[in-house]
């Protein structure tokens, strides 16, 4: 674990010193500030859907950044040959992908932390209340799903050579999912077969990554989803990405480094 | 004594991914040893197959046949890397990270425990003269100071056996000569090392004894002193004769 963690570590450092987060913050900061400074009619329900375009943008944001971040770990680490010096010690190449892994993970929830902090404090400075636990639940099954979303990723830089095509099929599946996931079952319902079974499988196969979107329990301030289920959504999430660390341990186990 | 670095009938192929490209012998039946405390020189020409022995040894490529052990312990288990120090030829390192974060890094990796690795951080960067230059991310330094900087990660562990590739390439000969005092003090120390080299004047000076591969076969193994006596040559002359070298009349 200790090696997982130094890993990790590092992914982190990088991210850090490389200023992505910056970028994407500033630009996060710009327009949810706009969005909440502006008072149109004197409408209070405008808040809810400047609430509505804020949480888009976090969330928009947080895949770019969960994405593009693991896309080109694996890449770079060989095409700058790093990876060399540090698998000659005694790592295994399983404990290297962890690393990436977690390092990317904490990353992206370090990064989520302030997103949604600094939206929550624009929000309750319109609303005059901050219901925490919604944002805690909102935003851990946020993670939780961006959880899944980098194991994928890292299964994919594995598969695929080019970070850019690598991170351009994780987007699309991913804003697929979230977008289309549900309907895929009454979608294959119309279709012929065998395209109606195939169809039908991947329902039950993909990892249904709306789930994850709670962002309605801040928008309207709903009731708490039962911490129960909360648990089981992570249980969800995380059989997934461990599925997904697997095959990419598996891949990369069988691949030779010259 | 058990041997330090053994490989037996070692044969290295790479399959070309290309429909009609034969495969590629790197390495074939290399057996060789290396005692512990030796300074073992591994030379060749360009495409002799060093750099893939040493993948070999580092668990980077499978063998395709044969076996290759370090300190009596097969070079795929992630165990027999933690009595190494692995120098690469070029300075392959996380360049956002300072010298001092990279060699902590590498010896949380080595689970060195924490109250003992600022003082094995401190004596490296001593070790290696980096310590004025500790707290710089490694991108702003000269390739000297980088160079230094990855004998100080390949040391971070206290090796048994360092395995170092061209340590002295593209270094300038205050540079070289740094690097050499220091394989000098590690061969007093007792330590192994396992190096490749196109420098010959300096195997010479260093070695105790050298391998001479070329295509892939291992051409001449033995004391330098021996391999001079016996073709009555310089090293250089030695190595170019092996290597059928033949000068423009």
């Amino acid at each position: 674990m200790n090696t997982i963690w130094s890993l990790a570590k590092v992914v982190v450092l990088e991210m850090v010193r490389r200023k992505d987060f910056y970028v994407l913050f500033i630009l996060t900061v710009l327009l949810t500030g706009t969005a909440g400074s502006v008072n149109l009619f004197n409408d209070r329900s405008i808040v809810r859907y400047l609430k509505e375009i804020c949480l888009l943008l976090i969330w928009l944001s947080s895949l770019v950044m969960a994405i593009t971040c693991t896309a080109r770990q694996i890449p770079m680490e060989r095409e700058q040959r790093t990876i060399f010096p540090l698998l000659a010690k005694p790592v295994t190449r399983g404990q290297f992908l962890l690393g990436k892994f977690l390092g990317c993970w904490l990353a992206v929830g370090m990064a989520l932390a302030v997103f949604y902090f600094f939206f929550g404090l624009v929000s309750a400075s319109r609303e005059q209340q901050w219901p925490v636990l919604n944002y805690l639940q909102a935003a851990w099954l946020h993670w939780v799903m961006l959880g899944v979303v980098v194991a994928f990723t890292l299964l994919g830089s594995i598969v695929f050579a080019a970070p850019s095509s690598n991170g351009t099929i994780c987007f699309v599946v991913s804003a697929g999912i979230l977008l289309l996931g549900r309907h895929l079952n009454k979608v294959a319902l119309g279709l012929p077969q065998p395209w109606q079974s195939l169809l039908y499988g991947s329902y039950f196969v993909i990892p249904h990554l709306e789930l994850f979107d709670v962002r309605e329990l801040i928008i309207h301030n709903w009731e708490l989803i039962p911490w129960g289920m909360v648990g089981l959504a992570t249980l969800y999430a995380a059989a997934y990405a461990a599925a997904f660390l697997l095959a990419a341990i598996w891949v990369f186990r069988r691949r030779p480094l010259n | 004594m058990e041997p330090t670095v053994a490989t037996e009938n070692l044969r290295v192929e790479y399959r070309s991914r290309e429909l009609g490209l034969a495969t590629k012998v790197a390495v074939q039946g290399l057996s060789l040893t290396v005692a512990p405390g030796e300074v073992f020189g591994f030379l060749g020409p360009n495409g002799a197959g060093k750099t893939s022995t040493m993948n070999v040894l580092l668990g980077f490529v499978p063998p395709s046949s044969g076996a290759a052990r370090i300190f009596g312990v097969d070079v795929r288990e992630p165990i027999a890397r933690q009595r190494i120090g692995y120098l690469p030829e070029q300075t392959y390192y996380y360049k956002f990270l300072t010298a001092e974060e990279l060699l902590h890094f590498y010896a949380g990796i080595f689970q060195i425990p924490p109250a003992e690795r600022s003082a094995r951080v401190d004596q490296v960067l001593k070790l290696v003269e980096l310590d004025h230059a500790r707290k710089r991310q490694l991108k702003t330094y000269s390739k000297g100071m980088q160079q230094r900087a990855g004998l100080a990660q390949a040391l971070i562990n206290n090796p048994d056996l360092l395995i170092l590739d061209e340590p002295t390439s593209g270094l300038d000969p205050i540079g070289r000569m740094k690097v050499r005092e220091i394989i000098q003090r590690l061969k007093d120390e007792g330590k192994t090392v396992f190096f490749s080299s196109h420098e010959l004047g300096e195997v010479e000076t260093i070695c105790d004894r050298v391998a001479i591969l070329h295509q892939g076969e291992l051409k001449a193994e033995g004391r330098v002193a021996d391999l001079v006596a016996q073709h009555a040559a310089s090293l250089e002359q030695v190595f170019l004769k092996l290597v059928g070298y033949q000068p423009q009349p």
